[in-house]
């Protein structure tokens, strides 16, 4: 399996502080590939510096092969690479709809002239793009609020919309950052079978969750990350017995072993 | 499913259409027209000014610049180089959508306030040489500048017009075309809002970050929006000049600025018809203050200040969410 992504010896230093020190991994395409660790493990960080919004201290991204460290998220954005946000980026000045469609960027001509002149090609395109758009939302599973402005939904259908949004762009590769957080079990099994029906259209998915019932269901391998350093990876399996990951994510004292790192 | 026509921005574009063409039935005399006139090519400013201030959320505060560059253009091209107003009209906004895209390319790479306090820069610096470049400007004297010229026809103010049995007088005519004008404008940033173009620019309000992760190349979008909203100024600065026949550095002034701003943030921001609503109130306000002229600025100051505390969203747009809240 060749990698679709791949990081190298990364890291992020915020004043002195290491967020992301010397981390090295690679993402498989086709994988659902989880990245676990307690809170402050520095998984935002590392999402936000693959994604081109942080600058990295020192290390290099790979995407498909091609040098892509500190490019610009928009530039990201046209390689295949789409994101949502554990604090929702949602346009609330915008319908929901629209914001799907703010997804397709960069598969529209986005010319001024041909918008103020409303040229019936790009019309046309436009038309598709949003009937192509309401069935994303529909596929997320936020069907419900196809007319509604994105201010007047609530939080779970914003977080299906964000993914929307993410799809839109027929991305190869897709990051999820907490995806499940503030939803309910039954919106959980949902999510679940979204990430699975994503996955089986060939999307590779990066996903940052706290949910270990969900992540261990649908995740074919698993990377933890604690103070910023990898702590181990593997298949869901080798995870859930590795020592190390037992001490630092369920508390030290786990199987009598004290390496919980000061 | 479709927008039903009436709910669409279209349904407001021809109900403007018709508040625009029933006008000449409410007025009576010259004075009328020529304030009509004044808004329509004030709002007309001002509808570009939104597409860069209310929906892409970039603040300038010198937009009076371009405005002012527009018109001065159009004179020094049509008294001194003998350039038939139209052409030069064009020749102007061209000019004017360079400046603006000479200014705007280093400054909208950063994040944050710099813009406005770039065309804060920008406009001191327009007034200054409009005053003192009076080889080329006429400095504080002022400029000149001949009739509009359409198609072989000047356009005066005090010109009379027959047309199909009636005889217009100029300043009807002179309205027509600022009616017109208006129209367009509206249609044009209409089409744009309605656009992928248009929902990058309202993106890079609702979320900067949403945008450039979605594919936006937001310095670039910025960009694009401010040359189009200079671009709207300097036409509607153009047609002031040959309407007015003559013009002075004030038009260039940060007052101006401030103006212009005011209409867009009182008649609420990312709401097209809003802001016209706005220019006729912003137009109308100094004719109640004749006597008090230099009270203007403290009034437009103090509606400002009244705007954001009291209806932070605007005229329209607040009174609109009222209307609609209570007819359900």
């Amino acid at each position: 399996m060749s990698a679709l992504l791949s990081v190298n010896a990364l890291s992020k230093e915020f004043g002195g502080v290491h967020a992301i020190e010397d981390l090295s991994f690679e993402v498989a395409r086709g994988d659902v590939h989880a990245i676990i660790g307690p809170n402050g493990a520095g998984k935002t960080t590392l999402f936000n510096l693959v994604t081109g919004l942080y600058q990295p201290s020192a290390g290099g991204v790979r995407l498909n092969g091609q040098d892509i460290t500190g490019r610009q998220p928009h530039k990201l954005c046209e390689m295949g690479m789409a994101r949502t946000f554990q604090n929702l980026q949602i346009c609330m000045n915008m319908s929901a709809v629209e914001n799907v469609m703010l997804g397709r960027h960069r598969h529209l001509g986005s010319g001024a002239l041909s918008a103020m002149l409303r040229l019936p090609g790009q019309r046309r395109a436009d038309r598709a793009c949003r009937q192509q758009c309401r069935e994303l939302m529909e596929f997320v599973g936020c069907g419900a609020y196809l007319e509604h402005a994105a201010s007047a939904m609530p939080y779970g259908a914003l977080k299906r919309l964000e993914i929307a949004r993410a799809l839109a762009a027929e991305p190869d590769i897709l990051l999820l950052d907490e995806p499940a957080a503030g939803l309910n079990a039954t919106e959980t099994g949902a999510l679940r079978d979204v990430i699975q029906r994503i996955a089986e259209k060939g999307i590779t998915v990066v996903l940052v969750e706290h949910d270990m019932k969900l992540v261990m269901s649908v995740s074919d391998r698993l990377l933890v990350i604690s103070y910023g350093r990898k702590l181990a990876e593997g298949t869901p399996s080798e995870i859930r017995e590795h020592p190390e990951v037992i001490a630092a994510y369920l508390g030290g004292g786990a199987n009598n072993k004290q390496e919980v790192p000061a | 499913m479709k927008t039903p026509f009436l709910r669409s921005p279209y349904a407001g574009l021809l109900l403007l259409a018709l508040v625009l063409a029933l006008m000449p039935f409410l007025v009576r005399n010259d004075f009328h027209y020529d304030l009509l006139t004044k808004i329509c090519l004030t709002a007309t400013v001002a509808v570009g000014l939104n597409l860069l201030v209310g929906y892409a959320g970039q603040v300038s505060l010198g937009h009076a610049a371009f405005y002012a560059g527009g018109a001065y253009a159009s004179a020094i091209l049509t008294s001194q180089y003998q350039i038939t107003p139209l052409p030069a009209m064009l020749i102007a906004a061209a000019g004017v959508g360079v400046i603006a895209w000479l200014v705007g390319r280093p400054i909208l790479h950063l994040k944050g306030h710099y813009l406005s306090m770039a065309t804060l820069g920008l406009g001191v610096i327009a007034a200054i040489v409009l005053n003192n470049e009076d080889q080329l400007t006429g400095g504080p004297d002022g400029i000149g500048l001949p009739p509009l010229s359409l198609l072989g026809h000047e356009l005066s103010v005090f010109g009379e017009y027959p047309f199909a049995g009636l005889t217009l007088t100029g300043v009807e005519l002179w309205y027509l075309l600022a009616a017109a004008v208006l129209l367009l404008a509206v249609l044009l940033a209409l089409n744009i809002i309605d656009s992928p173009l248009g929902r990058a620019l309202r993106a890079l309000h609702g979320s900067e970050i949403a945008a450039q992760v979605a594919g936006v190349d937001t310095a670039r979008f910025k960009l694009r929006v401010f040359v189009i909203s200079a671009v709207y100024a300097s036409v509607a600065g153009s047609l002031y000049g040959h309407y007015s026949g003559f013009i002075t550095p004030g038009i260039a002034s940060f007052e101006h600025s401030i103006e212009l701003i005011t209409i867009v943030v009182l008649g609420g921001m990312a709401s097209t018809f809003g802001v016209i609503i706005g220019a006729v109130i912003l137009v109308l306000i100094p004719q109640f203050l004749t006597d008090f002229q230099e009270l203007e600025m403290v009034v437009f100051g103090a509606i400002l200040m009244a705007v954001m505390i009291f209806l932070p969203r605007g005229l329209l747009p607040t009174l609109l969410s009222r209307f609609q809240r209570g007819a359900r």
